[in-house]
């Protein structure tokens, strides 16, 4: 091998390597901490938070006016003056969870494993949710995809790390299978409620837990990532036909189920900004989109904002 | 330890009468293919592991395109491999077929940005990654075969295999590290994973050697191709190492079975794969310098029967996180056993000329039955108890390295 090859050879790798730890550096810094947060307020009326596509930050917005400039989170969500981060970690598969208060001060860091997914707070402030998803990563071969939700109880520190832990009813009678899966959980506002959706043997149930006695009880098929609104009188949902989802609001006392005006494929755990109003994430353009429709399936949907992950109280 | 070394001696010494330039440590091309695979496999790992996010963040793409999109990634490159393995014959230039694989490969990390969101466009560019993937594999074990010599060769592939493998654990960990470091920097993950794709192929252009082969067009036609693959010995060889495939239970599989029966946590999936990989990467080349002394088949053999422990250990049922440390530590193992094992006792049973065609065939022979075998795993264990069908199979892996064993025996007639 002759001298100049070699030189050549180190010459080339060297500007490679100079290029990729150049650019790798000249975006860390000028990348602000991820926990930096500036003037987010939750007790803003009238304000929606979204992540921002491009820095995951969280953005406040009154309409189209900035108002406020979060922490950096793949999912926001905030109720009752306490704010859920859910961000990945530099562990590969992990994720972590903050849950913040209305001065920006971390109350609490949860540890999870998995890519983040769905993350709630009680109408109260005092219950949070999460769900991560594992799937596709390298270590594990293709196709495996499994979800693990949980809940956190700011008042008593208790920490409800997998709904896998409660018990499950479906017709009456406990329900057990190592293939169970759950996500997307939303609470009521009693602080004792929620729903969320139970997946086994390639079916889905809507599921309503109780935080005290551990229990899930399935109430309905085909209702997934549901999201109780204000008023606590109806869900919105995606419901799957097939290889797409489309976005229903289910009256709970009635079982009425209506179709959204938004026909478009959609795969996001929907938010309520009104009593009247759903938003949720979709692609738009090749980057994420906040868009909002009518809950009454009337109208069209509209777009609000670039960005994913709405959130509104 | 006395009789190690003399016979090390003595290798030592035919190696030099046959190849002076070559000396006793692994050659300097064996080496640097090594390190093209490990920063290759840290590039392509670091993408595949942020992929997910990027697709759902990044993208604002759902969880049902992620599937469609993960059944491409692990979809069919034999065809590729064995199409790679001809070319590079019948060019006598195995180097030049495996940069064309890499350069492929580390396009398409530039590539990925470049289409957005457009599914069809992201679906073209992992395909054109996993083709770059199929088309250098052959080429580039037919180089470590061809630039070692004979007696080295276990140690020449348990080097490349551990270098493959760190490559492979980095990659995730760099990726997910850019991601904290830099919220919603998936150009950075690209770019870093260009750049790296990039110095493989500079590594592999500046700093690996041609090793000088004759090409006349008769000895590589695809009937003489034939004629090798169908050779008595290298039959014999893919017929044992088809049916070892067919009982070799799919990873996915084993740890699934591990965490359940060993009762741990959900969680605790990812990282099993760690527990193989690391093993897999620590003895690679102790395993491979072993093969050179006891006999390659016969590690190869030995390390299914590491595979049949770890198999009635999950059969076995018994509850721990001992047994499932034992059960990974068997398995990573088994990997470093067979893996580059198989390469380097397939290598001298074809002739040179047509050394990347013969072990692109044989590595297919064994991508495909152990695609068959996982397969019938789990048609198997969605009928019965999981731990049954672990018994069931231990049973059959007994039978077949029994059959290797025979099929492969010292002084089978040629």
């Amino acid at each position: 091998m002759s001298r100049s090859r070699i030189v050549a050879g180190i010459t080339l790798i060297a500007v490679f390597v100079a290029a990729g730890i150049g650019y790798l550096g000249w975006r860390v810094a000028t990348t602000q901490s991820a926990a930096a947060q500036t003037g987010v307020q939750l007790d803003r009326p009238d304000t929606m938070l979204y992540v921002e596509p491009g820095t995951n930050r969280v953005r406040q917005v009154r309409g189209d006016a900035v108002v406020g400039t979060g922490p950096a989170c793949q999912r926001v969500y905030a109720s009752g003056g306490t704010m859920a981060c859910l961000r990945a970690t530099a562990v590969p598969m992990a994720s972590e969870v903050d849950l913040i208060d209305t001065t920006g001060k971390v109350l609490k860091t949860l540890q999870l494993w998995g890519n983040p997914s769905r993350v709630r707070v009680s109408p109260s402030g005092k219950l949070a949710a999460w769900t991560v998803f594992r799937s596709g990563d390298s270590y594990l071969a293709a196709g495996a995809f499994s979800t693990t939700a949980g809940i956190y109880d700011l008042r008593s520190g208790t920490h409800y790390g997998s709904l896998e832990d409660f018990t499950a009813y479906v017709d009456g009678r406990p329900y057990r299978s190592v293939d169970v899966n759950y996500w997307g959980v939303t609470f009521a506002a009693d602080d004792a409620r929620f729903y969320a959706t139970m997946a086994s043997k390639g079916k889905t149930w809507l599921v309503r837990g109780d935080l005290a006695n551990r229990s899930l009880t399935a109430l309905r098929e085909n209702v997934e990532c549901p999201s109780l609104s204000p008023d606590g009188s109806r869900i919105a949902y995606k419901f799957r036909t097939g290889k797409t989802w489309r976005l229903h609001v289910l009256t709970v006392a009635t079982g009425a189920d209506i179709a959204l005006a938004e026909t478009s494929h959609i795969d996001d755990q929907p938010a309520w900004l009104a009593d009247d109003t759903v938003a949720y994430g979709k692609q738009d353009d090749g980057q994420p989109g906040v868009f909002a429709v009518p809950a009454d399936g009337s109208g069209q949907p509209r777009k609000l904002v670039a960005g994913s992950s709405p959130a509104a109280w | 330890m006395y009789l190690s070394s003399t016979r090390a001696a003595d290798t030592a010494r035919t190696a030099d009468l046959k190849t002076p330039t070559i000396g006793r440590s692994v050659s300097g091309t064996v080496v640097a293919l090594g390190l093209v695979s490990l920063v290759t496999d840290a590039s392509a790992e670091m993408v595949t592991a942020i992929l997910p996010l990027y697709l759902m963040y990044g993208l604002g793409l759902g969880f049902l395109q992620l599937g469609a999109l993960d059944a491409l990634y692990t979809g069919a490159t034999a065809l590729l491999r064995l199409a790679g393995g001809h070319v590079a014959d019948r060019l006598g230039r195995p180097k030049a077929v495996a940069i064309a694989g890499y350069s492929l490969s580390a396009v398409t990390k530039l590539g990925l940005p470049a289409v957005g969101g457009s599914l069809s466009g992201l679906s073209s560019v992992i395909a054109v990654d996993r083709a770059g993937k199929g088309i250098r594999t052959a080429p580039r074990d037919a180089l470590i075969s061809l630039s070692t010599p004979v007696e080295d060769l276990g140690r020449a592939f348990g080097v490349h295999r551990a270098l493959d493998t760190a490559g492979a654990l980095l990659g995730p960990l760099l990726g997910f590290a850019i991601i904290a470091a830099i919220p919603g920097g998936y150009d950075v993950v690209f770019s870093t994973s260009f750049c790296l794709a990039a110095i493989g192929v500079l590594i592999l252009v500046f700093f690996v050697r041609q090793p000088p082969t004759r090409v006349s067009r008769a000895a590589v036609s695809v009937r003489a191709a034939l004629k090798a693959a169908t050779a008595p010995e290298l039959r014999r060889l893919m017929m044992a190492a088809g049916l070892l495939g067919l009982v070799t239970v799919g990873d996915m599989f084993l740890y699934f079975s591990v965490q359940r029966t060993a009762g741990l946590p959900p969680a605790v999936l990812p990282l099993l794969p760690l527990g193989t990989a690391l093993t897999f990467m620590l003895a690679a080349i102790p395993f491979g310098r072993l093969a050179d002394r006891i006999g390659r088949w016969k590690l190869f053999l030995l390390g299914h029967g590491l595979l049949l422990a770890a198999y009635l250990l999950i059969a076995s049922d018994i509850e721990g996180r001992l047994v499932a440390a034992a059960v990974l530590l068997l398995h990573g193992l088994f990997y470093a056993a067979s893996d580059g094992v198989l390469m380097a006792y397939a290598g001298p049973l074809i002739p040179a000329p047509l050394r990347a065609t013969g072990m692109a065939v044989v590595q297919t022979a064994q991508a495909v039955t152990r695609a068959i075998g996982a397969l019938a795993f789990g048609a198997m264990a969605a009928l019965v108890q999981p731990t049954l069908t672990f018994a069931l199979f231990a049973i059959a892996l007994a039978a077949a390295i029994a059959t290797g064993a025979w099929l492969c025996r010292p002084g089978a007639a040629r």
